[in-house]
């Protein structure tokens, strides 16, 4: 799983954003044509965490630079390729964002 | 899942941001500019998030309009009890829900859109905005682009481009401005303002200067684009502006062949012809025709639009119908004597007379000292009549008078070939 942090620039001209989605587009449509695609969803800022029955706080992660911005879900074989992956396609490197890899776990059943 | 489709139009966002922005500033009030371009930049980095996840929908503008009408309904309802902005004509809305949404619903329907974009060229265009505001603020508010473009685009630093748009912001708060159509009686005089400004604005694309060739060509597809949302209204589409329309289709349609692969400049003697764009050409035959209306204007856009036609009409150079372009210069410079005219009639006339008294003319300009194609077409006069010594001193001259890469390339071509002959 790969999980991006910030990297949203948000004075971006019209232009920008436009070149910006540009190169998203032309990076999912590499992972699914290498059959790679799983699933991924932006997320809204803003959220509530919830740490016991009567309490709701806003967060976490509310700051700009960590603000979870979507999540994608892909086949690879090992972390370090999904490392690369990520290192070699994720559009958002020049505006600051990160990128968090994560091994989702299989179970056999 | 099957894969989304990923195809976006060429300068979508631009595009459609100059519109929203054009409608907004019509709800809320040519005063609140900046929340018109909040609730836009909102809106792209919403289309952003949701189409880069889940691939773009069926009909992208209507999509980005839709939301855009949400976020503007949002706004204006979230303020409703405390004093929100909106312009003054749609204030009444927010004291009647049952006309409030089918009246904003009614804004964002696509001839009120194009009405609205009229409306914010003659606001960008008012007489009270000084020119070079009155161009950043068009292409900031109508065409979408950020001032550190626009600073790109002109070579001046981000700084000036933002003073500019200082500038023109404080105008319309100090005057007033709204966005409104001038009463009748006006619109000669601001239609007119609006031509120029656009002239300019096309100019600025069309010039050699530019290192970047793309930047060059969205100025000139952005002066021809509102140009034409000029000619879609029956008030102000007039004679002139098709006029003005045509000559912009006609330079246009010769972009793609000013430039050698290295990105060097070819001049239009020796441009490959067959790469002139013929569909452009013909949209310029068809405004140009439309552009001569009774009674009979001649303008200086009918004029300009009439030499390019003929530039655009000729299989070859030599063939060019010299004497034509050189009656047109004639006219132009009745109507402006500038030294500029004055310069490109001389240099017509060097092909349809004698080059000694294309050179005589050309002399006798006295405001282009420091103007690097005045040396150049001396230059090149000389060149012609074989006095390759005279040639090269006027090249050198203009060789440090230009600042572009090309144009010193081009130059130093010269010089070097008048070198080889002089050997």
């Amino acid at each position: 799983m790969l999980i991006f942090h910030g990297g949203v620039k948000q004075d971006a001209s019209p232009q920008e954003l436009q070149a910006n989605m540009d190169k998203w587009f032309a990076w999912v449509d590499k992972l699914h044509k290498e059959g790679r695609y799983v699933s991924g969803e932006a997320l809204l800022p803003g959220g509530k965490l919830v740490s016991d029955k009567s309490t709701a706080t806003d967060g976490p992660y509310t700051e700009g630079k960590e603000l979870v911005g979507g999540f994608f879900v892909l086949n690879a074989a090992n972390i370090d390729e999904a490392i690369s992956i990520a290192q070699n396609n994720y559009p958002d490197f020049e505006y600051g964002g990160t990128v968090q890899v994560r091994p989702v776990m299989k179970f056999d059943m | 899942m099957s894969p989304p489709i990923h195809q976006t139009v060429d300068h979508l966002f631009r595009h459609e941001s100059g519109k929203l922005v054009a409608v907004l500033s019509k709800l809320l009030g040519l005063q609140h500019l900046e929340t018109a371009h909040d609730i836009v930049q909102d809106t792209l980095l919403q289309a952003i998030c949701t189409w880069t996840y889940h691939g773009l929908p069926d009909n992208p503008s209507a999509w980005l309009n839709k939301v855009a009408k949400n976020k503007a309904i949002d706004y204006l309802r979230r303020g409703k009890n405390f004093r929100v902005n909106i312009s003054p004509e749609y204030s009444y809305l927010l004291k009647s829900e049952y006309i409030f949404t089918p009246t904003i619903n009614q804004l964002f329907e696509e001839d009120e859109i194009q009405d609205s974009q009229l409306r914010m060229i003659f606001a960008c265009c008012h007489p009270s905005i000084p020119v070079q505001s009155q161009i950043a603020l068009a292409l900031k508010t109508l065409c979408g682009l950020s001032s550190s473009e626009i600073a790109k685009a002109f070579l001046v630093s981000e700084e000036t481009i933002n003073k500019r748009i200082y500038r023109a912001k404080e105008k319309i708060r100090n005057e007033k401005i709204e966005l409104e159509l001038p009463a009748f009686d006006e619109l000669p005089t601001r239609l007119e303002a609006v031509l120029k400004s656009l002239y300019l604005l096309f100019n600025e694309g069309y010039n050699s200067s530019h290192p970047d060739q793309l930047i060059r060509e969205d100025l000139c597809e952005d002066a021809v684009r509102l140009a034409y949302l000029l000619t879609l209204h029956q008030k102000t589409n007039t004679s002139k502006v098709k006029a003005l329309l045509a000559l912009f289709c006609f330079q246009t349609s010769r972009l793609g062949a000013r430039l050698d692969d290295r990105g060097n400049i070819i001049l239009l003697k020796y441009q490959d012809r067959s790469k002139w764009y013929q569909p452009l050409i013909q949209k310029g035959y068809y405004y140009m025709d439309a552009a001569i209306t009774e009674p009979f204007e001649t303008s200086v856009y009918h004029l300009e639009a009439a030499i390019a036609s003929l530039h655009a009409s000729a299989k070859n150079f030599e063939e060019t119908n010299w004497k034509g372009i050189y009656f047109l210069y004639e006219q132009l410079y009745n109507i402006q004597p500038t030294p500029i005219i004055a310069m490109n009639k001389a240099i017509a006339s060097s092909y349809v007379y004698d080059k000694h008294f294309a050179l005589e003319q050309l002399n006798q300009i006295k405001e282009l000292e420091n103007y690097y194609l005045y040396h150049t077409s001396i230059g090149e006069v000389y060149y012609e009549l074989n006095n390759k010594a005279e040639a090269k001193k006027y090249y050198e001259k203009a060789l440090q008078l230009t600042t572009s890469k090309q144009e010193q390339q081009l130059l130093q071509n010269k010089i070097e070939n008048c070198l080889q002959t002089l050997q």
